[in-house]
């Protein structure tokens, strides 16, 4: 099985944007194992370093210090292994709902061989009959579906997900949420999803990964056991959600009453 | 009611066609204008109403055609009244100086009689002007690319774009002159020169303007440096791009004119310069008609290529 990864002990450091010269420590010795075909979620405070660390994954940034390895190869920029779905759509304005899809293909060279797998994933991502349309005709959430099927026509190993799914309204969110369920159990590969969103971290993840503040490490590695497919108003949601929440110190207090009977 | 009323637009420019060619016959000369050879006026007024009137039988069978007809009926009328009116001003009445201000007979006159020299004329406008342009405009993308893509070229060039690019075409006509071997030469460069300054610019801008996280998502679907400068820098430029071209495509009409006023044996430009030195200012108008014809096509081609090429961005240019 292909599309394990580790993370040993990175650092990473960034110049600060003040121009002090200082340097911010966005993550510090920061471990962690993923499986192959896992599903995990990373969340934690805004500006932990979430994004930060599934951009070195992706090969978009580089660690200070320590290492990254999918499958064992240290990753040193990006590559069509790993799959990329950024926040936003971030679909080409200027090509159609199939060419952006076929980009990668085309991009690789491979467009030829694998020209019926775009028809596959327009199908599969149920955007039939928008083939020829431009990003600026279609919805949000069309747009975020097509930039999916373009992360995932590759069929990389890895798929991650920068908070795919932020700027879509409750009912859009959801469906997709189920879509991207879908496409993983079909395929199997390895999903990191950063995500602000405590139940949409425990609706789709094997684990959640929570993040303390920064400088950023593993503060804790949730295993969701519950069975799949999962349903949304699960009482068992309920302990995890409070787990989650009492790491990040969001649980919240009840005020005791001051007054005894 | 309504039929009729459609029907009578329609048939509006013909009547202004009839009513000015029978002003034309009634009301007597002034006999100041020195009548030419042939009524060319009316011949002109009758050839555009048979245009008219063989676009109004094919636009039967085509609804677009035909639209566009009846949506430009009273606009066509307008035009002929108006040269109706020139012709009564100029011909039948001393209103205005006649040295100036020739009859329509003379200036179509000129057209019709002198078109193969006119045409000669045209053909060397119009070949200095695509060879500038191709010149300039080729020079100017890739300059503009790699001020964009290329922060070390930026670095070094910039500056001296901005500071060479803004000199009026114009001024550097005397160096020109003296520097290259040919008039032809001089006149392709500086020509080329309109064109280059702002195709530069507004490539460099366009491609600066490409968003990183559009780079960064083809760099994760494995598309290398150089295929993310053609499909992602490029394409996203390509507004920008026109834009440019646009402003280099009017700086050169104005270049084209003076170059070829200035110590040209040929072309539009000479030719309106030397009518007007033998006082024959109907060769001046008929050349101006002929320019606003060419620019006014070169225009037209463009948008219609920039509307092929910006089909995605249909709904939100407005220019």
């Amino acid at each position: 099985m292909v599309g394990s990864i580790s993370i040993d002990s990175v650092r990473k450091e960034f110049k600060s944007a003040d121009g002090s010269g200082e340097t911010l420590t966005a993550l510090n010795d920061f471990t962690l194992d993923i499986e192959p075909g896992t599903f995990v979620s990373l969340i934690g405070p805004s500006g932990c370093g979430k994004s930060t660390l599934l951009r070195m994954i992706g090969g978009l940034d580089r660690p200070t210090s320590g290492k990254i390895t999918l499958n064992g190869k240290e990753i040193t920029k990006p590559g069509s292994d790993r799959g990329f779905a950024f926040q936003g759509s971030n679909l080409f304005p200027w090509l159609t709902v199939e060419q952006n899809i076929a980009f990668g293909l085309k991009a690789r060279g491979i467009f030829k061989e694998r020209k019926k797998d775009v028809q596959e994933f327009i199908d599969m991502i149920g955007l039939n009959g928008f083939e020829k349309s431009y990003p600026h005709q279609i919805s949000g959430g069309m747009n975020q579906r097509a930039s999916l099927a373009r992360a995932l026509v590759g069929h990389p190993e890895v798929l991650l997900l920068d908070e795919p799914l932020g700027a879509l309204d409750a009912f859009t969110r959801m469906n997709l949420q189920d879509e991207i369920l879908r496409i993983w159990k079909e395929f199997g590969m390895t999903m990191i999803m950063v995500t602000h969103d405590v139940d949409e971290a425990i609706y789709m993840s094997d684990k959640v990964v929570v993040m303390s503040a920064r400088p950023s490490k593993v503060e804790a590695v949730i295993d969701i056991d519950l069975p799949r497919p999962r349903a949304r108003s699960q009482d068992t949601f309920q302990v995890y959600r409070s787990r989650i929440l009492d790491i990040l110190n969001l649980g919240g207090q009840v005020e005791e009453p001051e007054y005894s009977i | 009611m309504k039929k009729l009323i459609k029907l009578l637009r329609l048939l509006l420019p013909l009547i202004a066609a009839a009513l000015t060619v029978i002003t034309y016959y009634v009301i007597p000369d002034s006999g100041k204008q020195k009548p030419t050879e042939h009524p060319y006026f009316v011949y002109t007024v009758a050839a555009a109403a048979a245009v008219y009137i063989i676009l109004g039988i094919i636009s039967a069978f085509n609804k677009n055609l035909k639209k566009y007809i009846f949506e430009q009926a009273p606009f066509i009328t307008g035009t002929v009244l108006f040269l109706m009116i020139l012709n009564v001003v100029t011909t039948k009445t001393e209103l205005l100086p006649i040295l100036y201000f020739p009859s329509p007979d003379k200036v179509t006159g000129i057209l019709i009689e002198q078109r193969v020299s006119l045409l000669q004329n045209l053909g060397s406008s119009l070949g200095l002007l695509v060879t500038g342009f191709a010149a300039g405009g080729s020079v100017g993308f890739l300059t503009g690319l790699a001020l964009g893509y290329n922060k070390k070229v930026g670095y070094w060039l910039n500056p001296v774009t901005k500071f060479i690019g803004p000199i009026p075409t114009t001024a550097w006509i005397p160096l020109a002159l003296s520097v290259f071997p040919t008039t032809q030469g001089a006149n392709i460069f500086l020509i080329a020169f309109a064109v280059w300054f702002p195709v530069t610019l507004m490539t460099s801008s366009g491609i600066q303007s490409t968003s990183q996280v559009h780079f960064e998502v083809s760099s994760t679907l494995g598309a290398s440096t150089l295929y993310r400068i053609i499909h992602v820098a490029i394409p996203n430029a390509m507004p920008s791009i026109f834009l440019g071209i646009f402003y280099g495509t009017v700086s050169s009409f104005a270049t084209l004119m003076a170059v070829e006023m200035n110590g040209n044996s040929s072309g539009i430009g000479w030719y309106i310069n030397w009518q007007k030195q033998v006082m024959m200012y109907d060769g001046v108008y008929a050349g101006l008609i002929i320019i606003a014809f060419l620019c006014t096509l070169i225009l037209t081609v463009l948008f219609k290529v920039r509307d092929r090429v910006l089909i995605w961005q249909k709904g939100v240019i407005k220019w």
